[in-house]
């Protein structure tokens, strides 16, 4: 008789491992066999076996409460989706012209952009390991365009380096890189090297640290066509009678290293901001809007909720509608699936047990503030030819970044004026007028760029701790806090389980909250089909 | 034209430069009704007033009585939880729930300066006073 080769594929001790201990044991089981992708995502969910009717009310129609009550709802689930703001998204929006809203304060700005110009005040980019956000992007038709992270012809600039005088990123880059080469170079010839590297090791490093670093046949970095082929030319190559290329001056080291503009270079290294980066074609709300379509009429908006209680025989929360705040209402479930800031949860009362409450209570939000800018051109484009991606600044506007779409057109564009999140200037910023941190945007950003002066139109200010259906930008876990409390935040407590990017080790980025969503669910189902 | 562009350059990096002149100088004389931007990481603001209109003014309203959304921030306004000082000082270093502690970006004498100008305004009148000591033992 012919026998199978006895082989068990990861597929078949998968679903072993799924029939008998549940399909929490199998997603984490799946993740150490090296299916998951970088960030635990496994693909759409499966939530096997029958609910039997049971329902879930979710809190929040954020990316995370959208998440949740999609997929339960798909598994059988009746679902119910309560939400403070008008829209659904959360944290996931995009404000373009016409679009009004009210900060904390009771101060409204209404944005002025023109038509097809935008900014994303919350989420504004997808790394390309964030594979659950990109699987709903996918699954929802959304078109994704390039996020550009790292525009070598953008800036890094030091209010106290170079007289202030903003340095290209490719300079900085290139001379920092071909100077510590050159040493590296230099030190090792001299001998330093030889008891860690063999004769032969020191020999490839430095035919490495001569293509690395763009140095001469002499190990030297300096003013020639071969470090021109890094740092770009004084004059570029270019066609006919008197075009040939002549190289710049590299940035002498000393100078780069008391510049601290290095320090910004850690911006493309990190695993977070490699390229490719991602966003969605017309504005990051077209997720949270997709998620929403979908779920159609089960979002209720404008519902404040100010009570979450739970017996053993289901939840009952507390709201109010916005429009008519005398009539308390009351919606009941068998479970519920919260998804509220903790900034804002830490307030309510709320029937869980008192380590889940500690939890609650245990992370602070963070400040964070972004402006936006519409210029009567693309002068970065048009003067600069910076097309996309962020200049860097220790100005208290952070960061001024490039919009990623549109290339090469005429008439306005829209900066991302500023980017602060946390210090102390995220909080002095919040304390200002819209206008006035608008104000300082532009005053900031003129020192990068002095067209600010002659093209700036009009300008959003969105200032996250004033957010009133957020009262923060995002959970900031110290390491204490998540040893002394992430666990206790993640379990089902009777029949209430949290979910959101502050539930998830990515904090403020949306795989977070749906893979936080995802989880909950996976061991909220486990649960209710045993029952 | 590759030259006309490079002089623009250079005539922008020196306007640049000079620009920044002007602003810094600009945030140097800051104070008082018109907020400070610091320099660096910490809070540059050395007066209470100064430091509630850079710092809890951004939740708690200009004029100290707080705000509701979702969720609230409490009034400070009148507010008998402030009798104690010990109670305001640590929450102004180890901040409380979702409010962040400004521990790390204020030093002994910020964090007293703050307290006693909320404990003296606002409807609150308490006499005795914050000091840079009673800070330093809630540092955690």
């Amino acid at each position: 008789m012919q026998s199978e080769p006895a082989k068990v594929t990861k597929r078949d001790l998968l679903s072993l491992i799924g029939a008998v201990s549940g399909s929490a044991a199998m997603y984490h089981a799946m993740t150490s066999l090296g299916f998951a992708a970088d960030s635990g995502y496994l693909g759409p969910i499966r939530l096997e076996g029958d609910p039997k009717g049971a329902s879930v009310l979710i809190l929040g129609a954020g990316l995370a409460g959208m998440t949740a009550a999609l997929e339960l709802r798909q598994a059988g689930y009746e679902v119910k989706v309560l939400e403070f703001n008008s829209r659904p998204g959360g944290r996931n929006w995009t404000l373009r012209g016409g679009d009004s809203f009210t900060e904390l304060g009771g101060m409204r700005q209404t944005c002025e952009f023109d038509q097809g110009l935008y900014i994303n005040p919350g989420p504004w980019r997808i790394p390309y390991h964030h594979r659950a956000v990109l699987d709903y992007c996918k699954r929802f038709g959304i078109a994704l365009e390039p996020f550009i992270q790292l525009n070598y012809n953008a800036f890094l600039h030091s209010t106290k380096a170079f007289a202030g005088a903003p340095q290209r990123i490719r300079d900085i880059k290139a001379d920092f890189q071909g100077q510590l080469a050159e040493l590296l170079a230099k030190t090792t010839q001299q001998g330093r090297l030889d008891e860690v590297l063999s004769k032969e090791d020191r020999e490839i490093l430095m035919q490495a640290l001569r293509s690395w670093g763009a140095l001469d046949q002499n190990y030297a970095y300096k003013a020639s066509l071969v470090s021109a082929d890094f740092r770009g030319y004084a004059r570029a190559p270019g066609g006919g009678l008197d075009a040939a290329p002549i190289p710049g001056e590299p940035i002498d080291l000393t100078d780069i290293l008391e510049s601290k503009l290095w320090r910004y270079l850690q911006n493309f290294a990190l695993h977070a901001f490699q390229t490719t980066m991602f966003q969605p074609a017309g504005g990051m709300d077209m997720i949270g809007k997709a998620f929403a379509r979908e779920l159609g009429d089960v979002i209720r908006y404008d519902a404040k909720v100010t009570r979450i209680q739970q017996d053993d025989s289901g939840v009952t929360v507390s709201y109010v509608d916005l429009g008519d705040p005398a009539t308390p209402q009351l919606a009941k479930a068998d479970w519920c699936v919260c998804t509220i800031p903790l900034s804002i949860l830490s307030q309510l009362p709320i029937d869980v047990g008192t380590r889940m409450k500690a939890a609650i209570d245990a992370v602070p939000y963070a400040a964070s503030v972004k402006i936006g800018l519409q210029f009567r051109r693309r002068f970065w484009e048009e003067d600069e030819a910076i097309y996309g991606g962020i200049s860097y600044t220790d100005l208290p506007i952070r960061q001024i970044a490039y919009p990623n779409t549109g290339y090469n057109s005429t008439g306005r564009g829209v900066l991302l004026g500023a980017y602060v999140f946390g210090g102390a200037n995220a909080y002095e910023l919040t304390s200002m007028p819209p206008a006035e941190r608008v104000a300082r945007a532009v005053e900031c950003g003129a020192i990068l760029h002095p067209q600010y002066r002659a093209e700036y139109e009009n300008g959003v200010a969105v200032a996250w701790h004033r957010m009133p259906f957020a009262l923060g930008c995002a959970g900031s876990w110290t390491d204490a806090a998540r040893a002394a409390h992430y666990t206790d935040l993640c379990q089902i407590d009777g029949r209430i389980v949290l979910a959101g990017e502050h539930v998830s080790y990515l904090p403020a980025w949306q795989e977070g909250a749906i893979l936080s969503a995802l989880d909950a669910i996976t061991r909220l189902h486990e649960r209710v089909v045993k029952t | 034209m590759q030259l006309k562009l490079s002089l623009r350059h250079v005539a922008a990096l020196m306007i640049s430069a000079a620009l920044l002149q002007v602003s810094l100088k600009a945030f140097a004389q800051s104070s008082g009704s018109e907020p400070t931007l610091s320099a660096g990481f910490s809070f540059s603001e050395n007066s209470g007033e100064e430091l509630f209109a850079s710092v809890c003014q951004g939740c708690h309203m200009s004029d100290g009585k707080g705000a509701t959304g979702a969720g609230t921030y409490p009034s400070l306004a009148a507010n008998r939880k402030l009798e104690a000082v010990g109670y305001a000082v640590d929450v102004v270093v180890n901040g409380q729930r979702g409010m962040p502690g400004f521990g790390t970006m204020m030093s002994d004498d910020q964090v007293a300066a703050v307290v006693n100008y909320l404990r003296t305004h606002f409807g609150n009148a308490y006499r005795d006073a914050a000091t840079p000591e009673d800070v330093r033992v809630v540092r955690r």
